[in-house]
């Protein structure tokens, strides 16, 4: 499948890079034309320096022919905004947003966006680590 | 009325300053802190600290109950969020929008967020109306009813030089409201008979300005 990820911090790089080895096609945006050494030198997909609001950049990542579409820019608002447009104007199949609000990611989550929240993910664990400990060695602690 | 603005720039501070003068309820949230100091000094405790892209810091500026939202901030993005966490959370039923970059209208479009203001748009549309380049001007888009009212000079020789309106073939959906002559403005009729030199005012669905300037404009 062809993939366009938007942001390419620590978590956009490593799926960009696991999906090129996994045998895929990836364009990956990021507006700062450093984070390109983030891909490694040896990435073999694709990378467009630009800001993905603009529908220009989008379109230069191949987004009418996304299959999926993955914002994992550090901005909220930007990754709500960039996975709307390519589920409702360019009618990608699958896009997936990363956000960091609980609450936003809720919310946007109950009108059909595959959210994915990193803070969510950690309050779980990390109550879900504290309770296995008191239920065993933290007993009676 | 109560009006939620978030974004106390120089835009969302003169709005609030304005409604206050009008007798309205107002609160402003700001998210920069020097920002905020300034506006708590003047807006004491209508202005609120906080991210307005999070639904807890809306709540807590009353957006519940809000009769209007007011996304001016500085950022597209956050504007657009602003909007649709007002309507869908809140049910607001009237959120007004700035685009800060002209780029992003079709994004605030197609996300549902309207109606828009967008500063360099308009500065635009006046140069364009000041110094026409065009015999065709837009004077005004109403998105949400997908019409477009645009003035038109009158071209001597064209089909519509020396024609009674009714006798023009008017393109469907299109309609002509008023035609200025001499700088005095008249309600059209079909038995307006213009003459060059006249700018029509017209209704149309998008799309129409080729037929319009043929009509209006060719020779």
């Amino acid at each position: 499948m062809f993939v366009v990820v938007v942001g390419c911090g620590r978590v956009g790089a490593q799926v960009a890079r696991g999906l090129v080895e996994d045998g895929h096609d990836v364009n990956v945006i990021d507006e700062n034309p450093e984070a390109l050494q983030r891909l490694g030198g040896d990435f073999a997909g694709g990378f467009i320096q630009g800001v993905a609001l603009e529908t220009t950049v989008l379109e230069a990542a191949g987004i009418e022919r996304a299959d999926a579409f993955v914002a994992a820019t550090n901005g909220d608002n930007t990754n709500l905004v960039v996975a709307q447009v390519a589920r409702d104007r360019y009618e990608v199949e699958c896009v997936i947003v990363r956000v960091l609000d609980p609450a936003r990611a809720r919310f946007y989550e109950e009108r059909g966006l595959v959210t994915v929240c990193p803070t969510r993910t950690a309050i779980d664990s990390i109550s879900q680590a504290l309770r296995t400990f008191s239920a065993t060695d933290g007993e009676g602690a | 009325m109560y009006a939620v603005i978030v974004g106390g720039g120089k835009v969302g501070s003169n709005v609030g300053r304005a409604l206050l003068r009008m007798g309205h309820e107002v609160s402003i949230v700001e998210s920069r802190p020097q920002r905020f100091a300034m506006l708590e000094g003047e807006f004491e405790h209508m202005a609120r600290y906080g991210d307005g892209t999070e639904i807890s810091v809306l709540e807590a500026a009353g957006m519940a109950r809000a009769d209007v939202c007011i996304a001016v901030t500085g950022d597209d993005e956050d504007n657009i969020i602003i909007g649709q966490v007002a309507r869908g959370q809140f049910a607001v039923e009237n959120v007004i929008a700035r685009v800060n970059d002209p780029r992003n209208q079709q994004h605030f479009d197609l996300l549902g967020v309207a109606p828009t203001v967008c500063a360099t748009e308009s500065i635009l549309s006046l140069i364009e109306h000041e110094v026409p380049q065009h015999s065709l001007v837009h004077l005004v888009s109403l998105r949400r009813e997908n019409l477009d009212i645009m003035e038109i000079g009158v071209v001597g020789g064209s089909r519509a030089d020396a024609t009674a309106l009714g006798d023009l073939p008017m393109p469907r959906g299109t309609l002509v409201i008023s035609v200025l002559r001499d700088h005095v403005g008249r309600v059209a009729s079909p038995e307006t008979v213009l003459a060059a030199g006249d700018q029509v005012v017209v209704i149309a669905e998008p799309g129409q300005e080729s037929a319009l300037m043929e009509i209006f404009a060719s020779e």
